[in-house]
């Protein structure tokens, strides 16, 4: 049994102009492994992740035949089952630190108050583990910047914070929707050897949403490809350079490169079939 | 003549324990019609080179020159934005959500004292990739690569001579971030404009740049030719590790 299967997953949102299928029928499997979704924005790579939480607000619709966590129907849990699920069992790194930390409390106060809410020990130690946390994500002054408010540390810094604060408790699988956008190459790679250390470790699912193809190739072990809301094309990740769909050698093609020096870039010529034809299912 | 001329410069934000010197001592020459990159971590004080140089951080000590004309303060005249104009990094968050692509950009000609405004933002909006249709559009009415291209088109408003690109496609998609850099590459020769282009993506400055600047903890370390780049010629350990982390494995 996978650790999660998607099954036939929709999600719909409702507008003036008729129903907006952001992603029509995606089906996959996760195991204790690294599972990168590329696609580019609009795809349904985000929606697909926050739909697995059940983080889709009203009007937004989800629809599948079931997404199993361990065999559990998440689609059939309460409201408060499933609050049991966010965070301790299933958590997610959002894309946006400015919009996921909160403005007006201290970055320590809150990583702290991740930490209390999950374990039950004294302000001391979760001061002291925070730091910790802080450190595990290369931050290099976590004494000044547990002092800080997000709007005085840099996105890339505040991203750092969120990845430090998801970890705390310990999940099954982590839902990481585009955490290293925002870094620089070097710090990526401390922050992806940290999730990659987690995943080897402890066991642990990687849902990793990006749009950069080079880095989930590198890092993933198997690499599902979104355009308008389908999966047009699956692939180990060391294969990903190999890919044969037009749209994945296009975006492959537009990527400058340091050891091809031209003048003009490859642009992205669109063919209105890929969405249309049907989505490749995801796993066995 | 230099375009642009930073000597000396320091950069600091804050008093006291929670001072951060963002620039430290940094120094270099952009030629006229040159394009030159700031390359580094976020939080190497590259971005706010950029923003010492339009004004948008106050406190700093060395000198700025812009075309042989030395700034002081955080004070710029007409005629400096009239030289230099700024391209942000996030096209989202640099548009007024409420006013159209016609209102962003007739406004800004008006503050220019250009005559003619009608014809010259059909010019700008052709000159940047954008039919006619775009014109009355609320920017929520436009993809992220469109918005840039206003965004672009608004600082190309006023005739600069040099424009200040700080990260123009890191909020892109890929395919996107090809047609902007593209755009960017003809606009350059169309209107003989220098670049000073800050980026984290060492690929995207060796493609846009002809010189660079690597910079780490608020010092420039090394600056070089692009080629030198390609070639994996750099001096510095600390860009060869770098250059390290973005090459294709």
């Amino acid at each position: 049994m996978s650790l999660l299967e998607v099954e036939n997953l929709w999600v719909r949102f409702p507008t003036r102009q008729g129903v907006f299928d952001a992603v029509r029928g995606v089906s996959f499997t996760l195991d204790r492994e690294r599972l990168g979704i590329v696609g580019e924005s609009g795809s349904g790579k985000s929606m697909t992740g926050r739909a697995i939480l059940r983080l889709i607000r009203k009007p937004g619709i989800v629809e599948a035949d079931y997404i199993k966590l361990e065999g559990q129907n998440l689609l059939e849990l309460t409201e408060p089952q499933m609050r049991e699920v966010r965070g301790q069992r299933i958590s997610m790194v959002m894309q946006d630190p400015k919009f996921s930390l909160n403005p007006v409390m201290t970055v320590g106060d809150q990583i702290m108050e991740a930490y209390l809410l999950h374990n039950n020990t004294s302000k001391a130690q979760a001061r002291a583990k925070s730091i910790a946390m802080l450190e595990a994500v290369s931050i290099r002054d976590p004494e000044r910047v547990m002092r800080a408010y997000p709007h005085e540390v840099s996105g890339g810094m505040g991203q750092r914070i969120m990845i430090a604060m998801m970890l705390i408790p310990d999940p099954q699988i982590l839902i990481a929707d585009e955490p290293t956008s925002a870094l620089d190459v070097s710090v990526q790679r401390q922050v992806l050897d940290i999730m990659d250390g987690l995943v080897k470790e402890r066991g642990m699912g990687l849902i990793f949403i990006s749009h950069d193809l080079n880095l989930v190739s590198e890092f993933c072990d198997r690499v599902l490809i979104m355009y308008a809301g389908r999966i047009v094309e699956v692939c180990d990740a060391d294969k990903l350079h190999q890919a044969q769909h037009p749209y994945t050698r296009g975006l492959l093609n537009s990527l400058p490169r340091l050891d091809q020096p031209r003048k003009h870039l490859e642009v992205l010529k669109r063919d209105d079939t890929w969405a249309d034809a049907a989505s490749v299912r995801g796993g066995q | 003549m230099t375009a642009l001329g930073i000597d000396n410069l320091n950069v600091w934000f804050g008093t006291d324990r929670d001072r951060v010197d963002a620039v430290k001592a940094a120094r270099f020459d952009v030629a006229i019609g040159e394009s030159f990159g700031l390359v580094g971590e976020s939080g190497s004080g590259k971005s706010t080179i950029l923003r010492a140089i339009t004004g948008l951080a106050p406190t700093w000590s060395g000198g700025i020159t812009v075309e042989g004309k030395a700034l002081q303060g955080a004070k710029r005249d007409r005629e400096f934005y009239k030289t230099v104009q700024m391209v942000f990094q996030d096209p989202y968050a640099s548009l007024h959500p409420r006013h159209t692509v016609d209102q962003v950009l007739s406004e800004t000609l008006h503050l220019h004292g250009m005559a003619d405004i009608d014809a010259r933002v059909e010019r700008l909006l052709h000159d940047v990739g954008l039919g006619k249709r775009f014109r009355f559009r609320y920017p929520h009415q436009l993809s992220g690569g469109q918005r840039q291209r206003v965004a672009i088109a608004r600082a190309l408003a006023g005739e600069p001579d040099i424009l200040l690109l700080d990260e123009p496609t890191s909020a892109l998609d890929v395919s996107v971030q090809a047609e902007i850099l593209n755009l960017l590459t003809d606009l350059r020769e169309e209107h003989k404009l220098t670049y000073l282009m800050v980026s984290h993506d060492l690929p995207v400055i060796g493609h846009m740049c002809d010189r660079l600047a690597v910079m780490k903890d608020g010092e420039i370390v090394e600056i070089m030719q692009s080629d030198d780049l390609r070639n994996n010629t750099a001096k510095h350990a600390y860009s060869q590790s770098l250059l390290a982390a973005s090459v294709v494995g």
